[in-house]
């Protein structure tokens, strides 16, 4: 056993050192010395699984997106999500970091015992074996990704200097508080509340923003009558490509260690991405009559989304269970889009807000390991703790997100005119073209 | 004299082509087209959305041919261009007043 278990880390630790040959040499440096608590290989880990959800963010999440939208607005919608992890790692180093994982004041938020990083160092928190520094930064990741998945519901026709603006507030205001609640000692955190990685505060919190979103700007010129269809899909695949390949460290990563749990979660991550790619086609092939690539990839994101807040507290045929009820439940949302009729442009409610809803309460249902237990395994308490945690992110992140959309759109306005989205964004906000 | 304009189907023009070239013909100008005829386009679905496109991509090609030439200028881009379904195109001829090679200011049918 502690053969194995030594074995694992020599190979994560290897891979580690691959994905991030000039970062990790430095950790062990450090490690060799002064600071014996801190786990080289939980170290190599957690730093590499922080670069992996950059890499879902830009390149990934950003490809996934400007392929879907037309032409014209390719590289606005690139550069929302490259705006977002830029604008979210210089806010969470002054106060964001302070506001999600500081000392609790009321369950309610973080303190601001950690603005500018203060005390945040290269030794490792009580009870942690990772230098509090990786810990931040994995965080930050976090934090920039949420904010990034957003900008699918207003792509197209959001000025880039409202979204910019939308950014340091919602993070601050919507994202920080969020994230303390079930990670940093919140008050879900006290009821027990179980999001491995973020089904609620990355997942929910993002798709219900954007449906708040998508109230508040309206429809994109031409909705419904215009054909609006995706202009580069090789982007989209590359792009939910590369999400899979992040989620690892999005997923395996929130273990914060080199170990069996994080095992566990890698191994759900991988089979409820292929669960929900082949649910989602199965689907679309029976009501629409042909599998698409386009519904390939959105069904395998949905899969991921869906494992998301229970990677880590479940079994592979959970996994598979809940991967292929995140592709159904996604693929519903999105029909039900068109039936309200709200323009959520890349379907961020359809996928992320739905697909973490159900991720939360299976949660409920399936946990099993690692600390957590759901009804399916003797504790039934569990779902109505997993429903509220659900609850107060849908209340939460709408309201918020609703009334600082209306400060922006006092602020600075938030949509482009109705002669600058016909021109396109990349012209009219960038000053350039994405092709010839 | 006469214009030919032949609207086929994209793949079908390196057969149109080399039969063309088969007959002697010296030059085409060739431009990729959007249109719709009886076919009316086709569905696309994206994420459960439908679209109706109604204009299909196509090649035009415009070839001028002496009088004598036209009847079998013209059945060799019918044979090459045809696959017997819905969308093969078609083929507009129209009188061609004159001609004028540039390099050397040829007119008429010694242009061509």
């Amino acid at each position: 056993m502690t053969f194995l278990f030594r074995n694992r880390i020599v190979w994560i630790t290897i891979f580690g050192l691959v994905v991030l040959w000039g970062v990790v040499p430095g950790v062990y440096a450090q490690d060799s010395g002064s600071t014996p608590q801190i786990s080289a290989g939980d170290t190599a880990w957690v730093l590499t699984s922080s670069a992996l959800v950059l890499a879902m963010i830009v390149p990934g999440l950003a490809l996934f997106y400007g392929g879907m939208v037309r032409s014209k607005n390719v590289l606005s919608t690139l550069m929302y999500s490259f705006i977002s992890i830029c604008i979210v790692s210089v806010v969470w180093v002054f106060w964001g970091y302070s506001l999600a994982f500081a000392p609790d004041v009321g369950g309610m938020v973080g303190g601001l015992d950690f603005l500018g990083l203060a005390g945040v160092g290269p030794e490792p928190s009580e009870g942690s074996t990772i230098p509090h520094m990786a810990f931040m930064v994995f965080q930050l990741m976090f934090a920039g990704i949420t904010v990034a998945l957003i900008s699918g519901a207003i792509a197209e026709r959001m000025k880039f200097s409202a979204f910019a603006l939308f950014a340091i507030l919602w993070v601050t205001f919507i994202y920080a508080p969020l994230a303390h609640w079930v990670w940093g000692g919140g008050w879900l955190a006290e009821l027990g509340d179980l999001d491995f990685a973020g089904g609620t505060v990355v997942h929910i919190s993002s798709g219900v923003a954007a449906l708040a979103c998508a109230l508040v700007l309206g429809k994109r010129n031409g909705y419904g009558k215009e054909n609006m269809s995706p202009h580069n899909l090789p982007f989209t695949v590359i792009g939910a490509g590369l999400l899979w390949v992040g989620w690892f460290g999005f997923n395996a990563g929130s273990a914060l260690a080199a170990d069996g749990i994080a095992a566990s979660a890698f191994v759900a991550t991988q089979v409820a991405a292929a669960a929900g790619a082949l649910a989602w086609l199965c689907v679309e092939w029976g009501y629409r009559g042909k599998p698409t690539m386009l519904g390939g990839a959105s069904g395998a994101v949905a899969g991921l989304v869906a494992i998301t807040p229970a990677a880590g507290f479940v079994g592979p045929v959970s996994a598979i269970v809940i991967g292929l009820g995140g592709g159904v439940v996604c693929y519903l949302g999105i029909l039900l889009k068109n039936k309200m009729g709200y323009d959520d442009a890349l379907d961020v409610l359809g996928i992320h807000g739905f697909g973490g809803t159900w991720g939360a309460i299976a949660t409920g249902l399936f946990a099993s390991v690692g600390g957590g237990t759901g009804l399916f395994f003797g504790n039934p308490g569990q779902v109505l703790i997993q429903a509220i945690g659900v609850g107060a992110t849908w209340v939460f992140a709408f309201v918020g997100t609703y009334i600082l959309l209306k400060i922006v759109d006092g602020m600075v306005g938030l949509r482009v005119s109705k002669e600058e989205e016909v021109l396109g964004l990349d012209l009219t906000q960038h000053n350039e073209r994405a092709y010839g | 004299m006469k214009l030919i304009q032949a609207i086929i189907k994209p793949f079908k023009l390196d057969e149109v082509k080399e039969a063309l070239i088969e007959l002697g013909i010296q030059g085409m100008t060739v431009t990729e087209v959007k249109g719709f005829g009886r076919q009316k386009g086709h569905k696309e679905t994206y994420r459960g959305t439908e679209y109706q496109i109604e204009f299909v991509p196509k090649i035009k090609l415009d070839i001028a041919v002496a009088d004598n030439r036209v009847t079998e200028a013209l059945e060799a881009i019918t044979r090459a261009a045809k696959t017997g379904s819905i969308g093969d195109g078609k083929i507009f001829v129209s009188e061609l007043q004159n001609i004028i090679r540039i390099r050397t200011g040829e007119t008429g049918e010694g242009a061509l």
